[in-house]
């Protein structure tokens, strides 16, 4: 066991796959001799070679073009989206190509792309966004976001042995401020599994990435108000577990969802329905949705800090919630 | 046996209170003459006590709300009684205020303002709780009405029920542990992406059926290399079994001279080629060959569907893939003539040998270097005759053979 921040995570389980399987390969921008904006693939030119660590024009739409076409011939892409926010250049490849390969000709697509999501940095509308929900609502993709450096790790390797295509979000908040021990060595953390990230009784907050801090952080507060508060980690966001989801909802009964990305069609929205129409008769409560509203991340650090849903806001609703 | 509680006439000129504060919520106890709500009117503000002992079974006046004089504000239950019928005005009872009145109201004989006879008695209905909270009562056979709500606006929770089913001796269940109710949407599965193994990158295993015979796999190394099928590989395979399974495979093969054509070809193509960017190839003749006979025997132009067979009005002659009928080209690496398997569901295929001279006996036994060629036709017996599929193949071949022009 090692302190590892979430970012150096990622480029463990980078490395290792890259290690284990001469198919994988990387492409994007600056990613070799300048090691990536947030170097996440720092050394992995000098080590790997410029055949499996390229760099790439400025064009999102021929990087996502060219690892779908290495992915067909069997290769193992792992794009990086130097921002999260640019991935909308390349959205007709991933949506009209890669997501609907399998469907139409049984063509497994097997391909990574990944890349610094989210806001809480002032990066303001360009460097901030949280694009889930444009693919998680495609189907053909997997849409993943890890908020611990254990999942960093052992998502990214199960995303990269998964022979779909899949959204990798990392959320750049969380690169270098969370650190924790992580095993050494190969581990796998599988898609499509969320996590229990807090047992509680009395309601319980589904979440995923950076907001999984705010509503830990709520629920240990509320503890002083006897609100005993289960927090739900998602980790993938499509396909969801249904599962885990549910059981939550039959144990608590009332239910808040919270995310970064903003409200209308969020992944919020998906799971309140999901919820109605599946566990209507354990629920004590209406689901609240907390989420950013519907605006571009703001550039000014106290309207981004106003932006961002808090753990003031996410007590408030607790409370209420509880209460009802 | 129900009590309407009213709000007093607190002085004569006074028409109107508002209540401001309910000291009770719906389902406490009360004493006689125990403070119930605090009124304010335009002279005074004041403690209103309760006109009888009872249970608190409704409020219908919320804070905040001004009401004329004698409304009725609340009503009380008796002990053990249903608070299910209105209490006639005569039972009415006006409470005596504790604050210094300018004349106690007199009783009142007029109809109660605001006494809606639905209004009382709580029917459970009319009971805020959730739709757990009546699944619940539902599954422990428990009558809302007798369950005092603590949440919000005097809403039932859960908490409630489990408390009141605890006081009852009841052994509380998880809820998650009640029965599941039916799903009113059917399951909807998940389309997109499957699981699939780690590696090697190959697509579920669903499109192809799998071999009949059972066969010890061959096991890695030695002296074999071992490579899965690519998805269109697995398309053809399971296609090609498919056909043969489906049609009733029955082949023809005639000879064809195709001198005059490879003639008229030699000596047009240069010119054709500029006129019309394209180069004039033998596959255009046998096409076009092809699509005037189909005409004259439409059967080969057809499929089968069950029991019927689909004459298509349109011809067309595939070369490569859809159609209503294919040619396809084996003699394109020297083969003389092949045995195609037909392109489902269609009911033939016409394969083409490679163009070739020889010597061949013509008119008065003379022996002349002719250009010919192999054409072979697979048919489907199950609907084309052997004798229709000859009669095809010798009009294609006059066809061929009296080409004049372009």
């Amino acid at each position: 066991m090692a302190t590892t921040t979430y970012l150096e995570a990622i480029r463990q389980g980078l490395w290792e796959e890259m290690e284990r399987d001469p198919d994988v390969f990387l492409m994007g921008e600056d990613i070799g001799s300048y090691g990536g904006a947030f170097k996440v693939t720092a050394g992995m030119l000098e080590h790997f070679g410029e055949k499996r660590v390229i760099d790439t024009p400025i064009s999102e739409e021929a990087i996502v073009g060219a690892g779908i076409g290495a992915a067909v011939m069997g290769m193992r892409p792992v794009l990086e989206m130097q921002f999260m926010d640019f991935i909308a250049c390349a959205f007709n490849q991933i949506v009209n190509y890669a997501a609907k390969m399998h469907f139409r000709w049984g063509q497994a697509v097997p391909l990574v792309i990944r890349g610094p999501s989210g806001g809480g940095v002032h990066g303001g509308p360009y460097h901030s966004q949280n694009p889930e929900a444009y693919f998680a609502h495609t189907p053909g993709l997997k849409v993943v976001q890890p908020a611990t450096a254990y999942d960093a790790k052992g998502l990214i390797k199960a995303a990269i042995r998964d022979n779909n295509p899949v959204i990798f979000l990392e959320h750049k908040f969380l690169y270098r401020r969370i650190k924790e021990e992580i095993p050494e060595g190969d581990y796998v953390v599988p898609l499509g599994v969320a996590r229990v990230a807090r047992e509680g009784k009395h309601l319980s907050i589904i979440t995923y990435g950076a907001m999984l801090y705010v509503a830990l952080d709520a629920a240990k507060q509320l503890e002083h108000e006897e609100i005993d508060v289960e927090v739900i980690d998602l980790r993938t966001l499509s396909p969801l577990d249904e599962d885990c989801i549910l059981n939550s909802v039959k144990k608590t009964n009332k239910i808040i969802l919270l995310h970064e990305d903003t409200r209308t069609l969020g992944l919020g929205a998906e799971l309140a329905s999901i919820i109605s129409e599946k566990a209507f008769e354990y629920l004590d409560g209406p689901l609240i949705r907390i989420t950013a509203p519907d605006s571009p991340v703001p550039y000014s650090p106290p309207l981004e800090e106003a932006y961002l849903p808090g753990v003031g806001q996410v007590m408030d609703a607790a409370r209420r919630l509880a209460a009802y | 046996m129900a009590t309407n509680v009213i709000m007093p006439q607190m002085g004569e000129s006074i028409f109107e209170g508002t209540v401001t504060r309910w000291l009770k919520k719906v389902g406490d106890p009360v004493k006689r003459d125990e403070p119930l709500f605090e009124i304010s009117t335009d002279k005074v503000d004041s403690e209103i006590p309760s006109p009888s002992s009872g249970v608190l079974t409704n409020i219908l006046v919320p804070e905040g709300q001004t009401v004329q004089v004698n409304t009725v504000v609340a009503v009380l239950d008796g002990e053990g009684t249903a608070a299910a019928t209105l209490a006639a005005p005569e039972s009415v009872t006006t409470p005596v205020p504790l604050a210094k009145p300018a004349a106690a109201p007199p009783p009142p004989a007029q109809p109660v303002p605001g006494a809606e006879p639905a209004a009382l008695g709580a029917p459970p209905e009319d009971i805020r709780s959730s739709p757990l909270v009546r699944r619940m009562a539902r599954e422990y056979k428990i009558d809302l009405g007798r369950i005092k709500g603590t949440g919000l606006g005097n809403r039932i929770t859960k908490q409630d029920i489990e408390n009141y089913l605890s006081s009852a001796g009841v052994k509380v269940l998880p809820a998650a542990a009640l029965q599941p109710p039916a799903p009113l949407t059917p399951a909807v599965k998940p389309a997109a992406a499957p699981p699939s193994p780690a590696r090697p990158s190959t697509a579920p295993q669903t499109l192809v059926t799998p071999p009949p015979a059972p066969v010890a796999p061959t096991l890695p190394g030695g002296r074999v290399t071992i490579e899965p099928m690519s998805p269109m590989r697995r398309q053809i395979s399971e296609h090609m079994v498919m056909s043969k399974r489906t049609s009733a495979h029955v082949n023809t093969v005639f000879e064809v001279d195709v001198t005059p054509i490879v003639k008229l070809r030699e000596k047009e193509q240069e010119n054709f080629l500029r006129t019309n960017g394209v180069k004039l190839t033998f596959t255009a003749f046998l096409v076009k060959a092809v699509a005037d006979t189909l005409r004259e025997f439409p059967i080969l132009n057809s499929s089968v569907e069950g029991n019927n067979i689909v004459y298509k009005k349109d011809i067309n002659v595939g070369v490569v893939q859809s159609g209503t009928f294919t040619i396809t080209n084996p003699g394109i690496f020297g083969s003389l003539f092949g045995t195609p398997i037909i392109n489902q569901p269609q009911v033939a295929i016409l394969g083409v040998g490679s163009i070739t001279k020889r010597p061949v006996v013509i008119e008065d036994d003379a022996i002349a270097i002719r250009s010919m060629i192999i054409l072979s036709l697979s048919f489907d017996h199950r609907v084309v005759d052997g004798a229709v599929a000859d009669q095809f193949m010798a009009a294609l071949k006059k066809r061929l053979e009296n080409w004049k022009s372009l």
